[in-house]
């Protein structure tokens, strides 16, 4: 067994125990039970980052086999520079949902648990996977325990918001599965996404592609407008739901963009990357201010999320290495941003069950060391200088200003919107005098969460301190990506 | 004309009938409720046809019995032995139900279910239009007695008579039809119709005439729209024991007929029932799935949820001869028998629970009544929530690949209105999803009316979790049965 199927397997046994082993009596097991198998999973992902060879654009740790003989369908798995990031955020945000959850989550904990777990599997196995529906299999297998996560253990109107993360996103991929069968016959028969790329394919055939494969990945990312679906999932789902929505699942349309829509119709994508421009500024100009008018604090997180994707996709349609190494960048950041500022919600949710930015203000006074933690995370958000935010940010503004000079402006004007927005929420929430009975019994952060929070701070400062090792890893399949994009097809 | 290679051929038949009327006498004079001893000599005897029709097919031989009346090929024997199978399974979901509301006072259910499986044998294996025939009155009329087999409940006997008038109707249609052909050819013998229809010497307007009656009639049987009136009423009022029996192995016979008469038979025609089909795809596609999400009573969404997912099956069947080439024709005709076959198991799991719920007096059948089983059993809500995800194409269970293999059939015959109509059916499973969620939302997210914990007898406990997690591992691992069908199906056709 290689050691992408190992990365994939071993979080999904572990789940797979716990849905058949484990009951409620017996939580304490579970939990244990839980937190060993992300950490074994996290374990065996480790040696990907020893034996990787940085200087190769190829796919490395390949695993092929006949999957599906009658279809030509492989399981083919494989990871280059721009894939290998997400297999390690993957695990590790698991790990870190896994300590949040500890006693947080009382109800039918051996499901919560085995759900994140079978759910960090699959989504490892989307972004290793080679062949079209090998990737569409861990694609939309995500939906299941998503929608169980959201609707067993959301808020109030979680029904709701199971139905619209269900129905949106499938379909979304529904279009991309036309997409894929599409393309098999056009390849006489083949899934195998490296022999799509270099299929000659007319403009027409290649716009309708283009199209389908943005339906499904635009609706993921989500890409204005249509990423209503989002905010009203987050306000609903369970903290370790929104973190890892916001964290990773977020990231599946993104890198969909890369390996599939512009490899396979790079023509098409350039013939549309205005459009995709546009949209992706008015994601990050309109969505940011859509999130300075926010109640309700898991909303503005989460339309801050859509605005800090907006910057990913703007960096891939520029064409440029800055572009899309800073778009891969930001999007590892915003795993840990995005996945930091849910799980600091949710710690102060659990103490107060409110989410409205009104119920609280004066947090510092009562949880001091959370409240520090919360300001590294916040001026993350905004991109500060050495934390992770700033990075990504950076290298797509100074690609898109090597691409456009106004281009580069309007993106640096909207990073004044992300400061704006949380920074004005964290003065309502965290500063000022105490402003309720509420706040004043809270009690500061325990152990475990300050371990929760702990991991994520470090990874957010070391990323910004020391990007190196994140662009080194990616460079060479940048290069290799933007030298095939840039050649037709036609 | 009786010789012995013949008898050798039919002897799953033979054995059939004869353990039928050996277990007809035997019943009169078993006493126990739920009378042990018909139900395991009935298990018995399928188990041995199942494992004759399965050795059979595993031969790959194709034989003619009785001066080509009857054949014996791979596709056949394999659905043969699916439905045996099916067959088993209904009954081993049902007994405990049928037990509980008065049913098994006598035996019939089990002599019904072997005369109506012999019957799906001969509609399989009839190579002949009036074999094929009998074998097909041979399963409604068994059918009918079995809707009709609680006799005191009101609802029943309606489904029974609603099923008696509209199937004799269908049945009627078949036979016209088969006789117009009759008339047109001079034969009753199926692959001397092909012969004759493809030389061209007949008369285009009659074999098309005769042919729109055979499709009325195959439709009816299958379901699909505009034919597919009795099934929401036939699913709801019959008891659910029964329900299972009509929808699983009996659809399986109705698509081998489907390609004996269409493909084996009239297969130069395809240009003329391709288009009747595409009609009736789209609208079975559209009345199954939009009228499925307005129920409330789960039979009956099943029910409207069977009509969609006919259309697929249909979508399959018409997608085999593109421009008069015939290349793609076995890749087409086996995607839809993956499809029949994986729906049949899925089918047989979603019924299989809710007969494990349904207690003395308590029927099960509102969605309403699955409220919170994830707290009551997670086993089985598991085993449910499989089956509805795999109903609504989402992969990693078998559902998807079933999908998968009918929307590629269309793609890959090049016509842009196929691609349209994939989108369109696509479009639709996306429609469908929705009420597939809504029973898996009552299961999961809902809190329970009840408290009682689920209990089964362990025979069907053990064959509903290995139903559930065949669904989920022929998810994972879906290339075996792909490529069965795929060979079944080549190695019939002969192309």
């Amino acid at each position: 067994m290689g050691l992408l199927s190992l990365a994939i397997w071993t979080p999904i046994a572990f789940g797979a125990l716990l849905l058949a082993l484990g009951r409620d009596d017996q939580a304490r097991a579970v939990r244990w039970l839980a937190l060993i198998g992300a950490l074994v999973s996290l374990l065996v992902t480790l040696p990907l980052y020893s034996r990787f060879d940085a200087g190769s654009s190829a796919m490395q740790f390949v695993e092929k086999g006949p999957w599906i003989d009658r279809f030509n369908v492989n399981y083919h798995l494989g990871i280059d520079g721009i894939s290998f990031w997400f297999v390690l955020l993957t695990a590790f945000i698991t790990l870190v949902v896994v300590i949040s959850a500890w006693e947080v989550i009382t109800e039918r904990v051996n499901q919560y648990m085995g759900a994140f777990l079978i759910l960090s599997g699959l989504m490892i196995g989307v972004f290793c996977a080679l062949d079209g529906i090998l990737f569409y299999t861990f694609f939309e297998a995500t939906l299941i325990p998503m929608y169980l996560i959201i609707g067993i253990w959301g808020g109030p109107n979680k029904i709701y918001a199971a139905f619209k993360f269900f129905l949106y996103t499938l379909l979304g991929s529904l279009l991309m599965l036309v997409a894929l069968v599409f393309l098999y016959t056009k390849s006489g028969g083949s899934f195998d996404v490296a022999t799509w790329h270099n299929l000659p394919l007319s403009l027409p055939a290649q716009t309708l592609l283009f199209f389908a494969f943005f339906a499904a990945f635009a609706v993921k990312v989500p890409m204005w407008p249509v990423h209503t679906w989002l905010p009203d999932v987050h306000v609903e789902a369970p903290t370790g739901g929104s973190a890892v929505l916001a964290a990773i699942m977020l990231k599946l349309g993104a890198y969909g963009f890369l390996r599939f829509s512009m490899p396979i119709a790079p023509d098409a994508a350039r013939e549309y990357a205005w459009l995709m421009i546009a949209l992706s500024l008015i994601a990050v100009i309109y969505v940011g201010l859509v999130a300075m008018v926010q109640q309700d604090m898991k909303k503005l997180v989460a339309y801050s999320s859509v605005a800090h994707m907006g910057f990913v996709t703007l960096g891939f349609f520029i064409f440029n290495d800055l572009g899309v190494a800073g778009g891969i960048v930001q999007m590892i950041a915003h795993g840990f941003v995005s996945g930091a500022m849910f799980l600091c919600i949710g710690v102060l949710y659990d103490r107060v069950h409110s989410r409205e930015i009104s119920s609280y203000g004066g947090v510092v006074n009562t949880m001091p060391v959370f409240t520090a933690f919360a300001l590294l995370f916040a001026m993350a958000n905004c991109g500060l200088p050495a934390t992770a935010g700033f990075v990504g940010e950076w290298m797509v503004i100074i690609g898109a200003v090597k691409a456009n000079f106004w281009l580069g402006f309007g993106a640096a004007t909207a990073l004044i919107f992300g400061a704006a927005y949380t920074l004005w929420m964290f003065k309502r929430v965290y500063l000022g005098p105490v402003a309720n009975d509420d706040v004043r019994v809270l009690t500061d952060i325990n152990s475990r969460e300050f371990l929760m929070l702990g991991l994520l701070a470090a990874a957010v400062l070391y990323m910004g301190i020391y990007p190196k090792p994140f662009t080194d890893i990616m460079n060479a399949s940048v290069a290799d990506f933007l030298k095939h994009v840039a050649a037709s097809k036609l | 004309m009786l010789d012995k290679s013949s008898l050798i051929i039919v002897s799953p038949e033979i054995l059939l009938l004869v353990m039928a009327c050996v277990i007809a006498i035997v019943d009169l004079g078993v006493k126990s409720r739920l009378r042990n001893l018909t139900y395991w000599l009935t298990m018995v005897t399928l188990v041995v046809v199942a494992y004759f029709t399965g050795a059979l097919a595993a031969e790959d031989k194709t034989f003619y019995a009785f001066g080509n009346m009857v054949v014996s090929d791979p596709m056949g024997n394999w659905l043969k032995c699916f439905a045996t199978l099916a067959m088993m399974v209904c009954l081993v979901y049902g007994r405990p139900y049928a037990a509980d509301r008065d049913m098994l006072r006598g035996g019939e259910m089990f002599t019904l279910a072997m005369f109506s499986l012999l019957g799906i044998f001969v509609m399989i294996s009839g190579s002949n239009f009036l074999v094929i025939y009998l074998g097909l009155e041979l399963l409604t009329l068994c059918s009918y007695a079995l809707v009709a087999l609680r006799r005191d409940h009101t609802a029943s006997t309606e489904a029974a008579m609603k099923y008696f008038v509209l199937g004799a109707m269908a049945s009627g249609f078949l036979l016209y039809g088969l006789s117009m052909l009759y008339g047109a050819t001079g034969s009753l013998d199926v692959a001397t119709v092909f012969k004759i229809v493809n030389s061209g010497q007949v008369k285009h307007q009659v074999l098309v005439f005769g042919l729109v009656f055979i499709v009325a009639g195959l439709a009816f049987k299958l379901g699909a729209a505009p034919f597919h009136m009795w099934i929401p009423d036939v699913y709801q009022g019959a008891p659910t024991s029964v329900t299972i029996m009509i929808g699983s192995a009996p659809e399986l016979a109705a698509f081998a007929i489907c390609i004996r008469l269409l493909v084996e038979g009239l297969l130069p025609l395809a240009l003329d029932w391709q288009q009747m089909l595409a009609i009736m795809a789209i609208g079975s596609l559209l009345i199954g799935n939009l009228a499925a999400i307005a129920q409330s009573n789960l039979k009956r969404m099943l029910a409207y949820s069977t009509i969609g997912q006919m259309g697929f099956v249909l979508l399959g069947l018409m997608s085999g001869v593109v421009n008069n080439n015939t290349l793609s024709a076995a890749n087409a005709y086996s995607s839809a028998m993956f499809y029949i076959v994986t729906y049949v198991l899925t089918t047989l799991a979603t019924f299989g629970v809710i007969l494990l719920l349904a207690r003395e007096g308590f029927e099960s059948e509102e969605i309403a009544d699955l409220a919170g089983l994830n707290q009551r059993s997670p086993l089985y809500a598991g085993v449910m929530a499989v089956c509805l995800f795999s109903l609504a194409g989402v992969p990693p269970l078998v559902g998807f690949y079933a999908k998968l293999a009918v929307l590629q059939s269309l793609v890959a015959s090049g016509q842009a209105l196929y691609i349209w109509i994939a989108v369109f059916a696509v479009m639709m499973s996306l429609i469908g999803s929705f009420y597939y969620l809504r029973v898996v939302k009552v299961m999961y997210f809902d809190a329970p009316i009840t408290a009682t914990t689920v209990s089964a007898p362990a025979d069907v406990r053990i064959v509903l979790t290995l139903n559930g997690a065949l669904v989920l591992i022929l998810g994972i691992l879906p290339g075996g049965l792909m490529t069965l069908c795929a060979q079944a199906i080549i190695k019939t056709l002969g192309t």
